[in-house]
């Protein structure tokens, strides 16, 4: 499949044809603002750019936070401190940097359903989508990484249950642990290099961004109806697409301010909303918080990961099976990256014909389902593990499997879709008969 | 000519072998020290072991002390808790091990096989809940008289063996000894 058929960047002046023998680099730069995009985009589709945004103003206010911290398991609570109390403006950065972290996955969980809903992963556009998740898997951990370097209580805790995770691995865990954390326990080793690897993750991001832009300026976008552009020439491809610049980046940049006018009043109001007060308690091994919550952006596979206690039949039966080997704890520890795989495998798991699913009458009721049970799992992620939280996070544990599992592979075949509009071009005039009464002459 | 002809293996083709297994080799021994040094340094590994003086320990509690980086429960226990423990001896035990690496790994999980001295007085435990790792709450915590993790619900009785929750495993026992009436050589 070649791209969508466009104008390409000629160059004029005597200087632009000079560099771009040499260096084709405005005409990259040039394609990739111009490039075609479907004219029907809803509101949905404007969390791309969120998330673009996000990922800078992480790395800038990260790199001048780097400037003050210091990471050294007797010196990284104070020095944090400092940066709140004696900085110039060093607590709003930190707030800025905290809260950019809430702001990156709050869009990125918008992005993610907006893509599961409207069949963004289906082909052509797998490789797209999972890149998308080796990005979202990428700020997993620099989130996790990024928590740990305060060095409070819930940062050493959280890195204790964390790295726990690996130590369930069957025999090779302990060890796996240890060299994770460079010791026997959370301590200087650990802390020095999380904080490398949290400086280094974001700039992975930033290249897996690039090729994610790439795949679907390859492919092109999908759109609400998840009907293709038509490419058969220049003048077809027009009526389906306007052109990135000046069209969506305008759009998006005024969503953009509407998304960071609640975030700064976050930031400035109530910069601990999502934060944990036991975080501002220095780390201490002997001491465990009474109440350990991850951030709020991984608890739903926080609850998935503690919905399978031994008692469950499924553990028991992989116990059985496996000769004890996956006991509870390791199958719980399965389950919470099995969760995030089956996301990734979307693309091959759902048999539709129909890409997106304004077209799907049965399968929106289950989509809607799957965004409820994201919620649930995230709100009883945040409860205890007594009754009957244990049964609210199995059966939400359960749907989270089954929607990936055995609705999308089976409503697929069983449902009878609506059919989409032939072109988006028709769409669009449906939505807004009289901008394109003209426009169509 | 086709290549079917070439079974013999030229020069060319020992070349090739050559060069891809010294690369291999070459990228291993480059690789394996990159890996390596994320393992526990020098100063860490040194840490052996600890003397705890535990002639403050009154009965009935437990004294907390740091060693490898974790905590570790002496607790001294009181006729009740010992009482509570060895009748538990015939309940259903979540896991029948002893988790004692003062003894072998086929020892069962009875309370006796459990403690430091004969009269059960003296349980030393990792604080560290078999689970993921956090730090149970002691003195008589959770539904078994023993303790109990606050961060995923582990039920632990007064012999330190885990009865309900997600963790998989008693509380480990270190290696452990008196070397006096009252003091214990931890490692």
């Amino acid at each position: 499949m070649s791209g969508i058929p466009h104008d390409h960047y000629e160059p004029k002046t005597r200087f632009e044809k000079w560099l771009h023998e040499r260096l084709p680099i405005v005409a990259l730069a040039y394609d990739t603002l111009m490039i075609p995009t479907p004219k029907n985009l809803n509101w949905w589709w404007i969390w791309g750019i969120v998330l673009a945004f996000a990922l800078v103003m992480q790395i800038v206010t990260g790199i001048i936070l780097v400037m003050h911290y210091t990471p050294h398991v007797d010196l990284a609570f104070a020095s944090v401190e400092h940066i709140m109390r004696d900085v110039n403006g060093g607590h709003m950065l930190r707030y800025v940097h905290a809260n950019g972290a809430s702001l990156f996955f709050f869009a990125v969980y918008i992005h993610i359903f907006r893509g599961l809903f409207y069949g963004s992963y289906k082909s052509p556009r797998e490789v797209t989508w999972i890149i998308g998740m080796l990005i979202y898997l990428a700020m997993m951990a620099t989130g996790f990484l990024g928590y740990v370097l305060p060095w409070g209580q819930m940062s050493f805790w959280g890195a204790t249950v964390i790295t726990g995770l690996f130590g369930a691995i069957p025999f090779i865990g302990p060890d796996i642990q240890t060299w994770l954390l460079g010791g026997p326990a959370v301590d200087n080793a650990a802390l020095n290099r999380f904080f490398s690897l949290h400086y280094l993750l974001p700039f992975v991001i930033a290249a897996l961004v690039a090729v994610h832009i790439w795949a679907f300026h390859t492919t092109g976008n999908n759109n609400p109806t998840g009907v293709e552009v038509r490419r058969g020439s220049k003048e077809e491809a027009e009526k389906d697409t306007l052109p990135f610049w000046p069209y969506f980046v305008i759009k998006d940049l005024f969503a953009l301010a509407l998304v960071l006018l609640v975030f700064f009043a976050i930031v400035g109001f109530m910069p601990n909303f999502f934060g944990e007060p036991d975080n501002y308690i220095e780390a201490n091994p002997l001491a465990t918080p009474a109440h350990i919550v991850p951030e709020w952006y991984f608890l739903p596979f926080y609850a998935i990961l503690r919905a399978f206690t031994a008692d469950v039949w499924a553990v028991q039966f992989a116990s059985f099976i496996t000769g004890g080997i996956i006991d509870a704890k390791f199958f719980g520890v399965l389950a919470m990256f099995g969760a995030i795989i089956v996301i990734a495998l979307a693309p091959w798991l759902d048999t539709s014909k129909t890409r997106s699913g304004a077209y799907r009458p049965a399968f929106k009721w289950w989509f809607r389902l799957l965004v409820i049970d994201f919620i649930v799992l995230m709100w009883v992620g945040s409860r205890g593990t007594n009754h009957p939280y244990d049964y609210i996070s199995l059966i939400g544990a359960t749907y989270w499997f089954a929607y990936f599992l055995v609705i999308l592979p089976v409503l697929g075949l069983v449902e009878k879709a609506k059919t989409p509009p032939a072109t988006i071009e028709e769409d669009f005039i449906h939505h807004y008969p009289e901008a394109s009464g003209s426009a169509a002459e | 000519m086709s290549h079917a002809d070439d079974h013999q293996g030229s020069r060319r083709d020992f070349l090739y072998y050559a060069t891809a297994g010294t690369a291999t080799v070459a990228a291993g021994a480059a690789v394996w020290p990159l890996i390596d040094q994320m393992n526990p340094s020098a100063d860490v590994r040194a840490m052996s072991s600890i003397r705890v003086d535990i002639s403050s320990v009154e009965e009935g509690t437990q004294l907390t002390v740091k060693w490898l980086g974790k905590p570790v429960f002496i607790r001294h226990r009181s006729p009740e808790d010992i009482a509570h423990a060895r009748a538990d001896d015939n309940a259903d035990l979540v896991d029948p091990h002893a988790r004692n690496d003062n003894l072998g790994p086929d020892a069962d999980a009875s309370d006796a096989n459990r403690t430091l001295d004969k009269e059960g007085k003296w349980l030393v435990v990792m604080g560290v809940c078999t689970h993921l790792g956090c730090v149970p709450l002691g003195n008589g915590a959770g539904d078994y008289h023993g303790w109990y993790c606050p961060c995923h619900g582990s039920h632990y009785d007064a012999a330190a063996r885990i009865r309900r929750g997600p963790a998989p495993r008693n509380l480990q026992v270190p290696v452990a000894a008196f070397v006096d009436d009252t003091t214990i050589k931890l490692g």
